[in-house]
């Protein structure tokens, strides 16, 4: 028989070490708890808000455990009623300052996470929360950049004194800018073809005397990417608003954005601020000689009666906006400071510039979809979905000064109209409308439920498996036993250390492992029965199992290998978590079910030379 | 365990079993279609639970009273738990509407909410897209990799087995509108990688035998290699059968389809491991002289490719 070096045992050890370490942590529940951090990202908590906190929780009788860190102050609860009393009593009584949200604390000791050791993550379906899944009007943004460009591409006209006698964007989304005649075409096609390098300006076939602006494919490619990224900061910043540790928002695909809220109970609150599908427009008030084409009337938000006539022309849109927050003038009144990007500064400081004294308006637009019904040409009716928008007034002050990059809104009535601008003008900075096209929701008696069922079939499986090959491969089948635990240990551990999110799919993948992982072990132990009874010698008919088995093992594995990393490539949720397990699971059984019954069986017969019959 | 079963000389009868089989599938999915779950078709999915057995029609009408017509309402699981599923609707927001107008009910005050789901229509759309890509891809992938480890006949047989497995399972379903979605779609394809695996260990035995020293026919070869691997393939199966049960009377209603599609694989799959795989083998004309060595320096068979 073969000798098995020393190192392979040292490593098989070690591994096993390093697996049980790692996967240690799940085994400690996590508690549930409730986490407190200030509105503004860079302030710390102090002292004061966790005496603050100490000061409410006094009076009530849940058991509570405060611990303060870098980020958030954490109060552990021992039940999750517990937690849900602690969230309301500490969001009704600590003041807008803070973000207060649901939490599951891991439990993990403190020798262990100071080798890194973390639990895995718990999918939504498994600890409750809701999952949206929302779509990017990408064109919608390409419309809005064009628009910016079109009344740039005027102003600029206008300023080197070239006349144009019409300018629009297309509904294919190019700028068109027709000319009276010959002479001013030609300067107004250099002038553009020096300036305004992006587009692919040619003069157009269809009218003589009009330059047709074509976006090059890289530049929409472009638009849309950095509306996607807009729309995921301002996501981003929504989601921290309403509060929830751990959540996930991520872009998927080319435009679609997916958000995950874990233990979020409220999903209407949720939607509705992850819904506010807006954005903003600046624009000057209409002045007496404004024409009546060009100006347009709006309501104010949250008011009936009489509304405002604000100019069609748009000064600069919502993903312009780089921060806004509510704080207080010299004199102690409520105002609104906000922050424009570079480009947004130089648009406001042009509007505004020669308009001292007139008002500045905010439209606050917002994107909602309606069922409608309609008959179809068989006569039946049809569901349709159908947009539509509606703007409202959200601030009109008057401009004091030309106004650059940054500058404030002031004349407020109180602090919570302050706040509630400002968050009306972050929320705005929308690059796009968006619009839900997938919501899951799972409560959390579900989610309890569904690890039940897991961890339960979980345990069925492995029960009847074991026995089954203990009964029918006796001391061989010690060894696939232990391999078989070892394998789930090593999964486990290596989903962990890649903080993986363990989900119900991914769960039945766990399961679906344990059966097809025996099967490495069946095919080597089925060919030491066959070598057996050719007549060979027990330790000469183990090698020779072990050795002609391996390449089938091999095969057989990596072809499913395949079908994992291309469902991983191409599903989504469900498919996705299934195909991490399922893929871990492969090859971490090719090491247990190879190599760690291999050393096993050496150690148990690897000595007797004499051996004159093997119990398997 | 030692076998001497003479598989092929059911060939015959296997072939006319399995057309009929992938027929019956076929024209199942043709004319009566899968039953194609939410994440497929769109729309939207209550499930309530409640803290007595549930009285579907009160809650049937309760939903017709509030407007809700097309609103299928069942249980799901237990009498307690309750399914209320609106195929094709267009809002985001139904589903939540609905929770409300039945929590405002007399009866439905302790109503726990177990989830919502809500599926916009493109969506489904792409997942049978990306789920037929996804099916194909696999399949392409892994003839690829068999034709390079075994020869092109070896390749071409196990996807002949694949393809049979998948539209079979796909006919079960259909045939017994059982729900299909997306963990379903996922076990499918599980069940792909694991009756590849059978086939594969059939087929490396078959190379072996036919690069052996025996001299018989390719059909008496393939015998011989069925019986030696009889004895792993049914404790594999079983054993994975147990944890598919396992899962499937444990592992809650979400899984129940799942573990249901895999259960139908695997038998499927053992079976045309047997016979689809080996079948094909032998109509395509398989025989020794396509898997002569040439590198007679190195004759251990089993470092070649």
């Amino acid at each position: 028989m073969k000798r098995y070096g020393i190192w392979k045992y040292v490593l098989i050890i070690s591994v096993l070490c390093v697996g049980i370490i790692y996967a240690l942590p799940n085994l400690y529940a996590p508690d549930p708890a409730v986490q407190v951090s200030y509105n503004s990202s860079s302030q710390s908590p102090d002292a004061n808000l966790v005496n603050r906190i100490e000061t409410i929780l006094a009076d009530g009788n849940s058991e509570t455990r405060i611990e303060a860190s870098d980020d958030y102050v954490l109060i552990r609860t021992t039940s999750s009623d517990d937690q849900l009393k602690v969230k309301s009593a500490l969001s009704n009584n600590l003041g807008g300052d803070v973000i207060v949200a649901l939490n599951l604390a891991p439990t993990t000791p403190q020798w262990l996470s100071n080798l890194g050791a973390e639990p895995m993550k718990l999918g939504l379906d498994l600890r409750g929360g809701v999952h949206f899944l929302m779509e990017v009007d990408t064109a919608a943004a390409i419309k809005n950049r064009q628009n910016g460009t079109l009344q740039d591409i005027k102003r600029r006209l206008r300023e080197e004194k070239i006349r144009y006698s019409g300018a629009f964007v297309e509904d294919d989304l190019s700028i068109s800018v027709k000319f009276q005649n010959e002479k001013v075409f030609n300067e107004a096609k250099d002038f553009l073809d020096d300036n305004y390098s992006q587009f692919l300006g040619s003069p157009d076939s269809k009218e003589p005397l009009m330059i047709s602006l074509v976006l090059a494919e890289l530049e929409i490619d472009q638009i849309k990417s950095d509306a996607i990224d807009q729309n995921l900061t301002t996501l981003r910043n929504r989601v921290n608003e309403l509060g929830v540790s751990e959540p996930i928002v991520q872009r998927q695909g080319k435009t679609r954005i997916v958000v995950q809220l874990p233990g979020i109970q409220d999903t209407a609150e949720a939607k509705k601020i992850l819904g506010k599908t807006a954005t903003l427009e600046f624009h000057l008030e209409a002045q007496l000689d404004t024409p009546r084409t060009r100006k347009t009337n709006y309501p104010f938000k949250g008011q009936t009666g009489p509304g405002a006539e604000l100019q069609d022309a748009v000064i600069l849109g919502g993903d312009q906006v780089a921060t806004a927050q509510a704080s207080f003038d010299e004199n102690g009144l409520p105002q609104v400071n906000i922050t424009l990007d570079g480009q947004g500064g130089g648009r406001m400081h042009r509007a505004t510039r020669g308009s001292i004294g007139k008002r500045l308006g905010v439209l606050f637009v917002e994107q909602k979809t309606r069922t409608k019904y309609e008959i179809d040409d068989s006569g039946q009716k049809v569901p349709v979905l159908e947009t539509y928008e509606i703007k409202e007034i959200i601030s009109l002050a008057t401009i004091r000064a030309a106004l650059g990059t940054t500058f404030r809104i002031t004349g407020l009535d109180s602090p919570s109209e302050s706040s509630e601008l400002a968050l009306l003008l972050r929320a705005g900075a929308l690059a796009a409308p968006m619009r839900f096209v997938e919501e899951r929701t799972v409560g959390p008696s579900l989610g309890a439920d569904n690890i039940d069922a897991g961890i339960l079939s979980m345990q069925l499986g492995m029960a009847m498996v074991l026995l089954f090959i203990l009964v029918y491969y006796r001391v061989f089948g010690i060894a696939a036993s232990l391999a078989l635990s070892f394998n789930i240990i090593l999964l486990i551990a290596v989903m962990s250390i890649l903080s993986a999110t363990l989900t119900l799919p991914g769960i039945a993948g766990i399961v679906l492992t344990v059966g097809m992982a025996v099967d490495a072990n069946v095919l080597i132990f089925s060919r030491i029965r066959e070598e057996l009874a050719k007549g060979r010698k027990p330790l000469d008919a183990i090698d020779a199992g072990y050795d002609r088995a391996f390449l089938t093992i091999w095969d057989a594995n990596f072809t499913t290998l395949i079908v994992a990393i291309v469902l991983y490539s191409l599903g989504t949720g469900a498919i996705k978590g299934f195909s991490i397990t399922l893929s871990i699971g492969i090859i971490t059984s090719m090491f247990t079910a190879i190599m760690g019954t291999r050393a096993f069986i050496n150690i148990i017969y690897g000595n007797k030379k004499d051996l004159s019959r093997l119990s398997i | 365990m030692t076998f001497n079963v003479d598989f092929m000389a059911w060939r015959k009868i296997a072939l006319i079993v399995s057309s009929v089989l992938v027929l019956v599938s076929i024209s199942s999915l043709v004319f009566k279609e899968l039953n194609y779950g939410l994440d497929f078709t769109g729309g939207s999915l209550v499930e309530l639970s409640y803290p007595e057995p549930a009285d579907l029609n009160s809650i049937r009408s309760t939903l017709k009273a509030a407007g809700y017509d097309g609103a299928q309402v069942a249980n799901f699981g237990s009498n307690q738990e309750v399914l209320i599923k609106l195929p094709g609707s267009l809002s985001d927001t139904l589903g939540a509407e609905i929770v409300a107008v039945l929590k405002n009910d007399l009866s439905g005050s302790d109503i726990d909410l177990r989830r919502i789901e809500y599926v916009g229509p493109q969506i489904g759309d792409e997942l049978r897209d990306d789920g037929g890509l996804a099916m194909i891809l696999a399949l392409a992938f892994m003839m690829l990799y068999i034709a390079f480890r075994f020869q092109s006949m070896f390749a071409g047989a196990a996807v002949a087995a694949l393809v049979h497995d998948v539209i079979v399972v796909l006919g079960i379903f259909s045939l017994f509108g059982l729900d299909f979605d997306l963990t379903v779609l996922a076990a499918l394809l599980a069940v792909i990688g694991y009756s590849l695996n059978d086939t594969i260990v059939v087929s490396d035995r078959i190379r072996e035998n036919l690069r052996s020293e025996i001299e018989s026919s390719t059909t008496e070869l393939i015998n011989i290699s069925l019986n030696q691997t009889l004895g792993r393939t049914i404790i594999t199966s079983l054993t994975t059968l147990l944890v598919l049960f396992s899962l499937y009377l444990m592992g809650g209603e979400l899984i129940k389809n799942f573990a249901l599609a895999l259960i139908f694989g695997v038998v499927v799959g053992t079976y045309s491991s047997i016979y689809i795989a080996s079948n094909a083998l032998i109509m395509m004309g398989l025989s020794k002289d396509h898997l002569k060595v040439e590198d007679t320096e190195n004759p251990d068979p089993y470092d070649l490719p």
